[in-house]
């Protein structure tokens, strides 16, 4: 489904990532993990269009991408969130869901005869807001929520686009254990809807535990991909996240 | 107080409605701050001034192109802002101002320093309008425009300004361009305040330099500042108050932008969204 090829990007002197390649399957919920640093962010803002990678190239379903502006990339049929929160926050719980249900409408004359109002769409709003256990809260301003929520009502917005491919950076920071419980369960939802799932994160425990495949970065590189279990056991990976030599255990 | 002095007071107060509406397309819509506003209100007049007197033109077609070269310059100034943002782009907005106001001082086809003078009365079906009559086409204005800004507040383009406003990358990712909404923005401020520069030119019978220079782009922004940011009662307020309190209050003239300038600091610190805005205290009165 998205194919990245011997993607490279620099700011400056500083390389962020080098040569990176790896593949998302249709379907699946797929992990790109690594300590700071690694180019994680980097590469999801490559992905949606943020930022042109150096060299190399991004495809989505088999059309290359990478140079695209990120509205473009996003009608294409990827949505992301984002690793500080950005909701619309002076929109209320719903008006953020609604606004992101017009893709198609924004580019067009749409823009100047159609509202988000119409009864197909509070319908639908008001489903995402379900699923994300938002529903009680539709009236409220975004700015109002948690962060925790805030987290939730960003996926659901994101859903809102009907994406193919939906990047989530970061997912589960600032969630306590119930919540942390709660997505992994989200995240299942959202597959069986047939959206896949490419996710950013370091609670590790969250990850290996929703992941069916994993893909690691370390300073810009990719160093190991594979399930879960088989990336956990990687000596490069353990070298990666704690260190030649050390002794604390995981 | 005669009676025409109210009426001549009344248009003005419905022109600085218009205008203080369209800014507020730009600065409470979509988030693009611009102190130029003057600058397209001046635009209009001397559009309708140049049509009306070099080349005899009638009413109607003046109001069209008034409207329509308002809404060209507003297009062209959203060009510049797709690159510079911010505080930048505030900077470019104060520049655009006092560049317009040169430009119609310092060449003659635009009348020099004197302006343009000798603008017929407007005309409808033949007829002249009174100042009444022509405070009442002015009200007429209004109410469009009014109405137009409710409408925007039903569509997606709101949704669009609002997204931009908010968070430009998250704008983005929900499939927002943000460069086609900020063209929007100043294309529909830009027609907007050409309209209002229309209705002022006809008013005044003439048009200076200085009408439209960089206090008045001031003024406006003190009428939306304390209105309410981004609410459509709010600016009407605005306008209303800062049009008819220095006529009132004659001693005030004089220091009409000391008191402006206290007015925004006032504002910011203690009504930061305005009288009539989320959290102002016209607002809240109005609820109880």
């Amino acid at each position: 489904m998205l194919r990245v090829i011997d993607v490279s990007k620099s700011f400056g002197g500083l390389q962020a990532l080098k040569g990176v390649s790896f593949e998302v399957e249709e379907g699946r919920i797929h992990a790109l993990i690594g300590p700071n640093g690694a180019g994680k962010t980097t590469m999801f803002n490559i992905i949606n269009g943020f930022l042109k990678p150096t060299s190399g190239r991004v495809e989505f379903l088999g059309r290359r991408i990478s140079g695209l502006p990120p509205h473009r990339i996003a009608l294409m049929g990827i949505a992301r969130t984002f690793q500080i929160v950005r909701t619309f926050p002076e929109m209320s719980v719903i008006e953020n869901v609604l606004a992101g249900m017009g893709k198609e409408i924004y580019r067009s004359w749409g823009v100047f005869f159609k509202t988000p109002w119409n009864q197909e769409n509070v319908k639908k709003a008001l489903e995402l807001l379900r699923l994300c256990g938002l529903e009680d809260l539709k009236d409220f301003a975004a700015s109002t929520l948690p962060i925790g929520l805030q987290r939730k009502l960003e996926i659901a917005r994101a859903l809102a686009t009907s994406p193919k491919l939906l990047l989530l950076d970061e997912p589960a920071s600032g969630l306590n254990d119930q919540e942390t419980a709660e997505l992994a369960e989200l995240f299942r939802k959202i597959r069986d809807f047939g959206v896949t799932i490419l996710f950013i994160e370091h609670d590790m425990r969250f990850t290996m535990g929703v992941a069916d495949f994993v893909t690691v970065l370390d300073y810009g590189e990719k160093i190991a991909e594979g399930k879960p279990k088989e990336v956990s056991r990687n000596p490069r990976v353990i070298e990666a996240y704690l260190g030649t030599g050390s002794e604390i255990s995981a | 107080m005669t009676l025409d002095y109210l009426y001549t007071l009344i248009t003005f107060s419905n022109i600085f409605i218009i205008l203080s509406l369209s800014l507020n397309v730009l600065i409470g819509y979509a988030g693009q701050v611009s102190l130029g506003h003057a600058a397209f209100f001046g635009i209009g007049a001397y559009t309708s001034a140049v049509l009306a007197v070099k080349f005899g033109l009638g009413y109607g077609t003046t109001l069209l192109l008034s409207v329509l070269i308002g809404g060209f310059f507003g297009f062209l100034l959203g060009l510049p802002s797709l690159r510079v943002r911010h505080d930048f782009l505030v900077l470019a907005t104060i520049g655009l101002n006092f560049v317009v106001v040169a430009l119609f001082k310092y060449i003659d086809f635009f009348g020099g320093p004197y302006g343009i003078i000798g603008l017929p009365a407007a005309k409808f079906f033949g007829k002249e309008l009174g100042t009444g009559g022509y405070a009442l086409y002015t009200a007429f204005w209004v109410v469009i425009v009014i109405l137009l800004m409710i409408y925007i507040e039903k569509i997606y383009l709101r949704y669009g300004f609002e997204a931009i406003r908010e968070n430009e990358d998250a704008a983005e990712s929900i499939g927002v361009s943000v460069p086609l909404f900020k063209i929007y923005a100043f294309t529909i401020s830009g027609a907007l305040a050409g309209l209002a520069g229309n209705l002022w030119a006809y008013q005044m019978g003439m048009v200076f330099p200085d009408d439209f220079s960089f206090p008045v782009s001031i003024t406006i922004l003190t009428m939306v500042v304390l209105g309410g940011v981004g609410t459509i009662s709010g600016p009407i307020l605005g306008a209303v108050l800062l049009t008819f309190l220095p006529e009132l209050l004659r001693f005030i003239q004089d220091y009409r932008l000391l008191l402006y300038g206290i007015i925004i600091v006032i504002v910011m610190m203690y009504q930061p969204s305005g009288l009539l805005g989320r959290q102002g205290i016209l607002r809240k009165a109005f609820k109880r």
